[in-house]
């Protein structure tokens, strides 16, 4: 029996809305079942009909809440992405995301770092860290900031560019730099990446070959994905088309272009989102290595 | 054939021409990135460890492997020769493939061997054989040196430690797991 671990799941929960609600963040519910989600080239719905799948990430419903004018919201809610399953990975997981309007990339930075030093001190005993593979990483003391092109340089003498001409971007992440950001002591962040590998973000107006991105990594373990958001209905189309064009060419299915989102993408005002994985952030609480330890049921349990 | 969304611990696929088993398995996605199927596996037939990273789209010829109870016939040069009673089909097997095993192979013992298509890849022994001892020192009694055992060579030409009162022409029980002395057989 998980009893522990199902606890300490209801803490953080209870800890991330305390979060929220206590710096005026509307909680919203959007449809789990939708018509479209945003074609990605590396991401695969669960389709339910020729009309509808389950949402990848509650993204697109809660722009749209942006679009008609609200400012500070967050959703936990389950999503759904097909085949992903690993000792960091199941189908169907829990998310966090939340959005501000009127703001970039740096407000969500330090939105993390409250949000992971209040759920550490609500949901951990006195003192205690997060934990990965047997280290601890606390969120504390001041988090480290490092860029996409830098930790490729530092932890594998190598450029990100030329990685990603190779095909070798995710073999490199994986096998050198995350690697490298494991032996950080504090949570740090990957920020600026390539602007391929951000498609629904905005890009740095000093220098269009980056993206407004960044991912939090504690331990190593990637944990949240956030982003200045691409307010641009024709960019974000073309991406969308761009995307689906991959896909035809790795042999994926086209995916349905999500047509009243790009509508109210025009209405949204400059804003920045991040979804943060759940299952992950308690896995960090309970200093285990497997995401099975964290759920009441896995896929294979049933 | 098994695809990348197949791959799991247990998970027998032939690679190279040679048959190997996953014994290890993860599933590696950086953000918005493409999936990596990390893999360890074990060649069955020589044992080595090899690391794999596979992506989508990749696919996998299933290594289709037979056990077959089958009898020990005899040794020829360096190959041995195993008979399935059912069938009458013969095969052999190398002494490189054998390991310990040959220690162990009397003619006429039935053991499992293990088929990759036509060729045999391995075999396993019943967890306890009977052996008997050919040659060994007498144990002098009143012999107060304080050893517990002693060398002795069964039929099959491996040497063992035995304990002193094992006698020549005894037949005695031997752990193939570990190779060592189990017990005498009373009679």
């Amino acid at each position: 029996m998980k009893s522990n671990a199902l606890w300490l799941r209801a803490k953080c929960i209870k800890a991330v809305r305390e979060f929220f609600w206590s710096r005026g963040f509307l909680e919203v519910e959007t449809p789990l079942l939708i018509p479209a989600n945003a074609p990605e080239e590396y991401i695969n719905p669960l389709i339910v009909s020729p009309t509808s799948q389950l949402q990848t990430s509650p993204e697109l419903c809660m722009k749209r809440l942006l679009s008609e004018g609200h400012q500070k919201l967050f959703q936990i809610c389950h999503c759904w992405r097909s085949h992903e399953r690993g000792s960091r990975h199941l189908q169907e997981f829990t998310m966090l995301e939340w959005y501000r309007s009127n703001a970039d990339y740096e407000a969500l930075m330090t939105d993390c770092e409250e949000l992971l030093r209040h759920v550490a001190l609500s949901s951990l005993p006195e003192g205690a860290t997060f934990r990965r593979n047997g280290h601890s990483i606390t969120p504390f003391e001041p988090w480290q900031r490092i860029t996409v092109q830098d930790a490729f340089e530092r932890f594998s003498h190598g450029s990100v560019w030329e990685c990603l001409e190779k095909g070798l971007y995710e073999e490199i992440l994986t096998s050198a730099v995350e690697p490298g950001l494991a032996t950080f002591h504090t949570p740090v962040f990957l920020l600026d990446y390539p602007a391929e590998l951000a498609a629904l973000s905005r890009l740095k107006a000093e220098n269009p070959r980056l993206a407004e991105r960044f991912e939090l990594y504690v331990g190593g373990l990637e944990l949240a994905n956030g982003f200045s958001e691409l307010t641009d209905p024709e960019e974000q189309r073309r991406r969308f088309i761009e995307a689906n064009r991959q896909r035809s060419k790795n042999g994926e299915v086209a995916l349905p272009i999500p047509e009243p989102f790009l509508t109210s993408l025009a209405a949204m005002p400059p804003s920045a989102g991040i979804a943060l994985g759940i299952d992950r952030l308690i896995m960090l609480t309970a200093g285990t290595d497997s995401i099975d330890e964290v759920v009441a049921f896995t896929p294979e349990d049933l | 054939m098994y695809t990348v969304a197949d791959l799991k611990k247990g998970l027998k696929i032939i690679l190279d021409g040679d048959p190997y088993l996953v014994v290890a398995f993860d599933f590696v996605k950086p953000g918005k990135g493409q999936a990596l199927y990390r893999t360890k596996m074990r060649n069955m037939i020589n044992g080595s460890l090899l690391d794999r990273t596979y992506r989508s789209g990749e696919s996998f010829e299933p290594a289709s492997l037979e056990e077959r109870t089958m009898e020990y016939l005899y040794k020829e040069g360096n190959h041995y020769t195993f008979m399935d009673q059912q069938t009458y089909e013969q095969v052999v097997m190398e002494e490189d493939a054998m390991g310990d095993a040959k220690n162990y192979l009397l003619e006429n013992l039935k053991v499992e061997v293990m088929l990759f298509g036509e060729k045999a890849i391995g075999i396993s022994l019943p967890n306890f054989v009977n052996l008997r001892v050919t040659e060994t020192e007498q144990w002098a009694k009143g012999d107060t040196s304080g050893n517990d055992s002693k060398p002795a060579t069964v039929e099959t030409g491996y040497v063992l430690r035995v304990p002193p009162f094992i006698e020549e022409g005894e037949l005695i029980v031997i752990d193939t797991r570990t190779g060592d002395y189990s017990t005498r057989v009373k009679g």
